[in-house]
């Protein structure tokens, strides 16, 4: 369990990153050429958008990999990093699907398509949504913890197959919008780009460091609660 | 060496803990009847023995061996009769022993089916679908289907619930009769003087603890009536 | 080893047995299946230029459906009549049990296609059935019964178990539809299946994967 001042100093730590990646996205970092003016302010949603999918990405990993411990080894710990883990998860998909979708609108014309990636999001979303309904559905907290386990492992693993799947979809289709069609960063973007991403990373470690002492905390009171009425 | 050595098992469902600390040692032959209250965690502990549950706490060993280890080869070595019969209503007597007579690997299937059913009295009803039967027939045939693969321990958990008196006495004799030989039997029951009848120890198990061991010749039915309400009262 | 089998088999021997008494799974998968064709067909017929087009998501969307109805019963009647610990008290590995299953799940979606597809050729007039289709189809159902009966066992013990099978079930076997629909819109258009090698590669990849995790899971899913 993470110490009062390593947590204090962990939320500092987020909080001037976030103020730095805000800086370094609407200020610092150059201005994309060849593009028209609203598209220049839209292309700076990349450093919020990609480091919300990388985070989402990382999130349901330590989510597979919590699930696997808790599957080996089963103490309740795991099954409470798997949980919250998942739950940043979904706060970062629906981050990076509403910030891909606003930056559609401008480049592309329209709010949604059918790219393989935001399909692949869409569909991670409903995987991490139908994990949480059956949490729901189960009351005992060893066995629920085993099966979104079980689950988590499905689901992780089916998101590079599905991601496959839909990108062979659409290049056999016609793609009226090329998949592959980069930002192209230059250098001055770039170390905005890392910056942000960095800057993520850490508020994703203390948004997880502060979620895993409220459930911790939830855990002692109810133990005490139950060893007082006992 | 005790046939089933039971080590400070605890078993805990959330926060809720259901067993809470059984210390226990049976007898390679001995019979042994399991008294409790509903809820005192009788069902738990059989099915821990059965490997269908998980101890949380605690070892469990049968013959020696950890029951964790090696769940597929104790398995053979139990029969269970549980509150389910564990039968199948589509399929008839002969076709349910021939299901699980496949899945014990029983050698020369058919002799002992045909054995079992005779002496549970349903050879003649072989060919009837199981949702045909009373609920006598039905607990016998589960009895059978408990002793297909011959097993050394039998664990019988309520087999007598739902049973009407009649029922029951037939059961009581054909326990008595497959209890008899060198077979190890834990039983679980609410009617005392049935299973005081059968074993040759008494357990009472309430609150997930043992409360009471003794030697069944040492013990009689007025003297248990008193102990075991105090126990269900109390519990 | 040949005990293993032994189980497998005696447990599909069961489920098949009890299936062809009752036929509560097969009827509920048939007529259900009918109904869908029925009412996609409405669905499509006045705006789409032609319904043969329609065909592939049809049948691919028919047999999704119409699975979910059949895994659901997989586990659901072992569950409510108490039979399954019978099943878990076998002296083998308990992946067995799974594997038992999951063949006669197989078994039953490929019984109900062996009904679907006919009734499609004759709804929407067109000739569809194949050597290679028949390949794809049963790629594609090896996959929804791999998942769709761990999925079963995983939710007969939550509440809203039937709600909660499709929900869980569907965002996992979408690549099964994708290359399902994908392959039978090639096989349509007289394309050799050669010339769907990927995907193909990815239905078996996919068929092998998760015969793995569930082989590996399938033991946490039934213990208490």
């Amino acid at each position: 369990m993470m110490s009062h001042r390593v947590l204090t100093v962990l939320n500092l730590a987020a909080a001037a990153a976030m103020v730095g990646a805000i800086y370094m996205a609407l200020v610092q970092a150059p201005s994309a050429i060849n593009l028209t003016e609203t598209d220049r302010w839209a292309q700076r949603i990349i450093y919020f958008h990609v480091p919300s999918a990388w985070l989402s990405m990382l999130a349901f990993f330590v989510t597979f990999v919590a699930a696997i411990l808790y599957l080996v080894r089963p103490q309740p710990r795991w099954d409470i990093l798997a949980r919250c883990s998942a739950e940043l998860g979904i706060a970062f998909t629906v981050g990076a699907t509403a910030s891909g979708s606003i930056w559609a609108k401008p480049a592309w014309n329209t709010w949604w398509t059918w790219d393989p990636r935001l399909t692949t999001y869409t569909i991670v979303l409903l995987l991490y949504i139908a994990y949480f309904m059956l949490r729901g559905a189960i009351e005992e907290p060893e066995r629920r913890a085993r099966f979104a386990s079980v689950y988590s492992i499905f689901a992780f693993v089916s998101v590079p197959i599905t991601f496959m799947s839909i990108r062979w979809w659409n290049t056999i289709h016609p793609v009226i919008l090329d998949p592959n069609e980069d930002f192209g960063l230059g250098p001055g973007m770039t170390v905005a780009f890392v910056f942000c991403i960095l800057a993520f990373t850490v508020l994703y470690v203390a948004l997880l460091a502060n979620r895993l002492r409220v459930e911790y905390t939830i855990e002692r009171v109810a133990a005490l609660r139950a060893r007082l009425l006992a | 060496m005790a046939l089933i050595e039971i080590e400070g098992l605890e078993k805990a469902f959330g926060r809720h803990r259901v067993l809470r600390g059984i210390h226990l040692a049976i007898e390679a032959g001995s019979s042994v009847v399991l008294f409790g209250p509903n809820g005192a965690g009788k069902t738990t502990l059989l099915r821990i023995l059965a490997t269908l549950s998980r101890p949380t706490a605690g070892h469990v060993r049968v013959a020696g061996v950890e029951i964790r280890a090696n769940p597929e080869g104790i398995r053979q070595y139990l029969g269970l009769v549980s509150h389910a019969p564990l039968l199948y209503d589509d399929l008839s007597a002969w076709e349910n022993l021939r299901f699980y007579a496949r899945l014990y690997g029983v050698e020369r299937p058919e002799a002992r089916i045909q054995e079992l059913l005779e002496r549970v009295g349903l050879w003649p009803r072989r060919k009837d679908l199981v949702r045909t039967f009373s609920r006598g027939m039905v607990q016998r045939l589960a009895i059978a289907r408990a002793l297909l693969h011959n097993p050394p321990i039998l664990l019988l958990d309520d087999p007598d619930t739902g049973l009407d008196p009649q029922a029951a006495e037939m059961m009581t004799a054909l326990l008595r009769e497959v209890g008899g030989s060198a077979r190890t039997v834990l039983m679980t029951t609410h009617h005392l003087e049935r299973g005081l009848a059968l074993a040759d120890r008494v357990l009472i198990l309430a609150g997930g603890r043992l409360v009471f061991d003794a030697d069944a010749a040492t013990v009689s039915y007025n003297d248990l009536r008193p102990l075991y309400d105090r126990y269900v009262g109390g519990a | 080893m040949k005990r293993y089998l032994r189980v497998i088999a005696a447990v599909w021997w069961k489920d098949v047995r009890v299936e062809l008494r009752s036929k509560d799974i097969f009827t509920g998968m048939a007529v259900f299946a009918a109904l869908a064709l029925l009412i996609l067909n409405f669905a499509f017929e006045l705006r789409v230029p032609d319904k043969r087009m329609v065909v592939p998501g049809v049948l691919w969307v028919t047999v999704a459906f119409a699975s979910v109805l059949g895994l659901g019963r997989a586990f659901i009647s072992e569950k409510d009549r108490g039979s399954l610990a019978g099943l878990l008290l076998a002296p083998v590995d308990r992946s067995a049990v799974y594997f038992g299953k999951m063949l006669a799940n197989l078994v039953f979606i490929l019984v109900v296609e062996l009904f679907i597809l006919p009734l499609t050729v004759l709804f929407f007039n067109v000739s569809l059935i194949s050597l290679p289709l028949l390949l794809v189809i049963l790629l594609g159902t090896i996959g929804l019964a791999v998942v769709g009966t761990i999925f079963s066992a995983l939710t007969v013990n939550t509440r809203a178990r039937e709600v909660l099978l499709p929900i869980l079930l569907f965002p996992i076997i979408l690549p099964v539809l994708v290359s399902g629909i994908r392959m039978t819109i090639g096989l349509l258009e007289g394309d050799p299946l050669s010339k769907l090698g990927n995907w193909l590669q990815l239905l078996i990849i996919f068929d092998i994967l998760y015969l793995a995790i569930a082989f590996l899971t399938f033991d946490y899913v039934v213990e208490e």
